[in-house]
């Protein structure tokens, strides 16, 4: 596994400004089915959903910040992703060569055993068939399998886009694809430049620059401004949350009182 | 109008009330089959599960019946591997019972995925590191042997054991009757620890997560532990029901007490280890995670998840029936060992629900709140089908297959002496043994 990539994101929460074109770019490219009435959103399906957070005090100090939460694409320990293990119909995968949690849906059969073990709620089931508006079916994206009932989906870091990338390059007779050949859809459609992708392991992508992972520590950042969603629970996840604000960064993990900090930068 | 299938020297009920009895459980697994096939044709959205609530009253319910059916293989591990002669006359009761709460939990598991058609895949794909597919393995071989054990049973009756074939057949089986009890102990103690499992591997969720010995957490030894002791409790609770229902006594004192002092001290061990585990989950694995107690309760009165379900699981319905079981005289008093049973039974339910619905009802991102959820209709009904469905297995099989091998001795009864021609009509098989002793536990 020696050219092996880790494609993960960063996503600055101080540049977010919680305006959903992320989402919205997401259900477009991953054909996301939708119903007429979406409000009731566990029961709806988002692949990148966004959290509103405050810190929980009055004006004149309230604050608030957007959290976009895509698929964590955790590593755990060796692969051992919270979800891929636990499915009893291997129809979910980690791949050791990009660092992607996959999902394989014909061969999903919706005992929905991932759902309940992924704490990030990215794991969505389709509780309908997908029906589209008339006319709707023809702006679908050919590259994206669209999903039957009964079946878990989730986030896929686009991965048809690295398909594509890697056909391209092939035709070109190159072997590597450049940063900017794959990226993912709701990294481009984010107005405010508040989401970047690309490979954890290569040193010239700016995602390594921003997110600088230590291997030594299961990818822990270095970057005292990084946090990752739960990291004590050991999932090692491959997004990384940039914040200036320490009351949102406090808000990624589980503390005891007076653990934080210790525990944070150590 | 059915006497000729009631087996001899014992009284049953009018055709007519059974037809009745039968008819209103019908009416009851009529309604759950409708609802069953709404899920089936128009999918899991019939159910109020949701994304957080992916697990629900139907994963409980496989779980509670598996373990309440726990009773059919530590009861033949008593009788056949350790030797208590006596269980014998409660061994046929303790395999039709987990018979029906493995068959019920097979269903349940049939209708509990999105893509039911696909259902096989869990053994064509296996994922060997998943605790679901060592379930599903185990769970349907062990099945398999529950069948193999009830079968007997079903050729004892009247009219089938006429069949010469039927008759042999159930013979050579009571012969080997031992292996197959060995081998469903051993799958036994693998699914039910796998169920544990389920929980318990779940590192993205500390209330269910344990640490353990190799690949197994915590929570597989202990959901094998706590079947073994309160399944039998859940044999001698449906015993006592069918006691009190047809308002005769069927199994002798000796053997519910022989039962109900092993299940006791099963329960009063299990229940110090469950306590110890909760200690140490409570002090080191939670506050590893950066949890404390309290975040897994809710504080707030009339919660669903506050900390009354801890007290209730191991005290109320853990220590004290385990206290009235090893305690002879309590447990020899009806009262209190009906008590004590129920209390036992409602313990292990209580144990299942909560590792599996609180597990996912409580909020493990900073920035999420507690999830709620109420079955729908469908739910319920689906889920009350297999009691029905129980209730008129029991009943068939009591009325006309030798359940209980004492129930002549209990109950004699003056039988009208029979004329010659009719006697002779009804040929017993010459090597049959005396009608009172036939039993799958008897060789």
């Amino acid at each position: 596994m020696e050219n092996a990539k880790k494609f993960g994101m960063v996503i600055d929460l101080d540049k977010c400004t919680g305006c959903g074109a992320c989402m919205v770019a997401c259900m477009a490219e991953n054909n996301i089915p939708f119903r007429a009435d979406n409000t009731d959103k566990m029961l709806s399906i988002s692949w990148m959903h966004v959290y509103k957070l405050n810190n929980r005090k009055l004006f004149p100090d309230y604050e608030e910040c957007y959290l976009p939460r895509p698929c964590q694409h955790c590593e755990g320990h060796g692969g051992h992703s919270p979800c891929v293990s636990v499915c009893p119909a291997t129809a979910t995968d980690y791949d050791m060569d990009t660092g992607i949690v996959s999902q394989i849906y014909p061969r999903c059969f919706g005992c929905r055993y991932c759902m309940a073990a992924c704490p990030y709620h990215v794991r969505q089931f389709n509780w309908w068939d997908p029906l589209w508006p008339d006319g709707m079916e023809k702006m679908l994206n050919p590259s994206v399998s669209v999903r039957m009932r009964g079946v878990v989906e989730k986030c896929s870091f686009c991965i048809q886009r690295y398909q594509q990338a890697k056909d391209r390059a092939y035709m070109e007779g190159r072997r590597e694809i450049a940063e900017d050949e794959y990226q993912t859809a709701c990294t481009q459609a984010c107005p405010a430049g508040a989401i970047v992708f690309g490979d954890l392991n290569n040193p010239e992508h700016a995602v390594h620059q921003l997110a600088q992972p230590d291997p030594a520590r299961h990818g822990h950042s270095k970057n005292p401004r990084a946090f990752r969603l739960l990291e004590r629970l050991g999932t090692n996840t491959k997004i990384y949350y940039l914040s200036s604000r320490e009351w949102v960064r406090k808000a990624g993990d589980n503390y005891l009182e007076g653990e934080f900090k210790s525990k944070a930068h150590s | 109008m059915d006497s000729a299938l009631i087996p001899k020297g014992v009284k049953r009920c009018p055709a007519w009330q059974f037809i009745m009895w039968i008819g209103a459980n019908g009416a009851v697994l009529t309604w759950g089959v409708f609802a069953l096939l709404l899920v089936y044709f128009k999918g899991l959205n019939q159910t109020n599960m949701n994304n957080a609530y992916g697990f629900a009253l139907w994963i409980w319910a496989d779980l509670a019946v598996i373990a309440l059916g726990g009773g059919a293989f530590f009861t033949g591990f008593l009788r056949y591997i350790v030797g208590k002669d006596e269980l014998k006359n409660i061994i046929n009761y303790a395999v039709l019972i987990g018979f029906i709460c493995y068959s019920s939990a097979l269903m349940i598991l049939g209708f509990d995925i999105g893509q039911p058609l696909r259902g096989w895949f869990i053994f064509w794909h296996a994922n060997v590191h998943s605790m679901l597919t060592e379930v599903a393995f185990c769970l349907t071989a062990y099945f398999g042997v529950l069948a193999i054990e009830y079968a007997p049973l079903v050729f004892e009756n009247r009219m089938i054991k006429k069949v010469p074939f039927f008759h042999n057949l159930s013979h050579n089986m009571h012969e080997i009757m031992a292996v197959f009890a060995a081998t469903g102990a051993f799958l036994s103690f693998f699914h039910q620890g796998s169920l544990g499992g389920v929980p318990g591997v779940l590192f993205g969720r500390p209330f269910g997560f344990r640490e353990g010995v190799l690949v197994w957490p915590w929570t597989f030894f202990l959901f094998t532990w706590s079947a073994a002791a309160a399944g039998p409790c859940f044999t001698i609770l449906i015993t006592k029901i069918t006691e009190a229902v047809t308002r005769k006594k069927l199994v002798k004192d000796n053997v519910i007490d022989l039962l109900a002092k092993i299940s006791g001290w099963m329960l009063f061990f299990y229940i110090i280890a469950k306590i110890g585990d909760t200690l140490y989950w409570a002090n080191v694995t939670a506050p590893s995670k950066g949890s404390t107690f309290m975040d897994f309760y809710t504080s707030s009165s009339g919660s669903a998840y506050g900390l009354w379900i801890l007290f209730a699981e191991i005290g109320v319905c853990g220590v004290l029936p385990a206290l009235i079981l090893i305690i002879p005289k309590l447990r020899k008093t009806q009262a209190t060992l009906w008590l004590a049973v129920i209390l036992a039974v409602i313990g292990l339910c209580l144990n299942r629900w909560v590792m599996v619905l609180q597990v996912l009802a409580i909020p493990v991102l900073t920035f999420e709140s507690w999830f709620t959820y109420f079955p729908s209709w469908q739910e319920i009904a689906t889920t009350i089908l297999p009691v029905a469905y129980g209730v008129i297995m029991i009943s068939t099989s009591y009325r006309y297959l030798p359940i209980f091998p004492q129930e002549r001795e209990l109950n004699p009864i003056d039988e009208p002496a029979a004329p010659p021609e009719v006697a002779e009509s009804e040929p017993e098989p010459t090597d049959a043994g005396p009608e009172p002793e036939l039993s799958p536990a008897e060789s």
